[in-house]
């Protein structure tokens, strides 16, 4: 019961990060897009900025919580290479990732984003459901 | 700086660290968590849809906000995407990405904040992801010619989604 409301309480915490950005600075809270832009030198110092607030936010609930948060990665380096080139490549082609198109498009009802929603939904979960038969 | 460059980098930082604090507390950090509520077949584990609705809660209020708002608190302009069509880059390139985001279960953001844990097999991820997006951005725009085709894919992509 625990994790649904972790789950619920982080999301809220997400949702709350996105609203700052778009409230303060007009901007979408996309990762891909924010760590995109910074490998290209585009807004540079606001990607930095994001990206070490993002990396200290693990740090920073260790305080509180006592523990880091539970990591469990499983999947072998040639298939860690493959996906992360993958999900580095579309989510640049998509326009966005789970945060972008995920938390912030939909909330504004973004058509493009439910598109992108359903589309890597239905790829991740056909992805781990086809994986399923090779373990 | 001017003072307002200083204040967003300031937003900047808060927006990051919350988001940094609700990966860690949401449980979207773990890839096994993350494939277990994509394995739905299986043993399907649903609790972090409640990640995705919570978030999409507050952030719709904060879209509401921004609607009655000339502009940003700390800027002259909204730097809102405006582009509504629907194209095969936008299809393919998810598709992709989702395929990825299944195989290990790690996205963008828990993929980065994970890094502060300093795990091997995360920071190679990272890399490979870095590289990912390098040799996209490095390649001729594939699929984004003309507005037209756009249109004519969002025709065709909506009735494959919708034969699903």
């Amino acid at each position: 019961m625990n994790e649904y409301w972790n789950a619920l309480a982080g999301g809220l915490l997400i949702g709350l990060s996105a609203a700052i950005l778009m409230v303060a600075n007009g901007r979408v809270a996309g990762i891909s897009g924010i760590v995109g832009r910074l490998l290209q030198g585009v807004q540079a110092a606001t990607g930095f900025v994001f990206v070490v607030g993002l990396i200290s936010g693990p740090v920073i609930y260790r305080l509180f919580a006592g523990a880091w948060p539970t990591v469990t990665v499983t999947s072998s380096w040639p298939l860690l290479m493959i996906a992360g080139l993958l999900v580095g490549f579309g989510s640049r082609m998509g326009s966005g990732c789970t945060s972008g198109h995920g938390v912030v498009g939909l909330a504004r009802l973004s058509r493009r984003s439910v598109a992108a929603v359903a589309t890597f939904m239905i790829a991740a979960i056909a992805t781990v459901y086809l994986q399923g038969f090779f373990p | 700086m001017s003072g307002s460059a200083f204040l967003r980098l300031g937003a900047t930082l808060v927006s990051g660290v919350i988001f940094g604090i609700g990966l860690s507390l949401s449980g979207m950090l773990d890839p096994a968590r993350v494939r277990g509520f994509l394995d739905v077949t299986r043993d399907w584990n649903p609790s972090l849809a409640f990640v995705l609705g919570g978030a999409v809660v507050v952030s719709a209020l904060g879209v509401l906000v921004t609607r009655r708002m000339q502009r940003p608190l700390l800027d002259d302009a909204f730097h809102l995407p405006q582009n509504r069509v629907i194209d095969r880059r936008l299809i393919v390139g998810s598709a992709i990405f989702g395929v990825g985001w299944g195989l290990v279960g790690l996205c963008p953001g828990p993929a980065v904040a994970s890094l502060s844990l300093g795990l091997p097999a995360t920071m190679l991820f990272v890399v490979a992801m870095l590289a990912g997006m390098a040799l996209h951005d490095r390649l001729p725009r594939i699929g984004a010619r003309r507005q037209g085709e756009g249109a004519l894919a969002l025709r065709a992509d909506g009735g494959r989604l919708s034969e699903r």
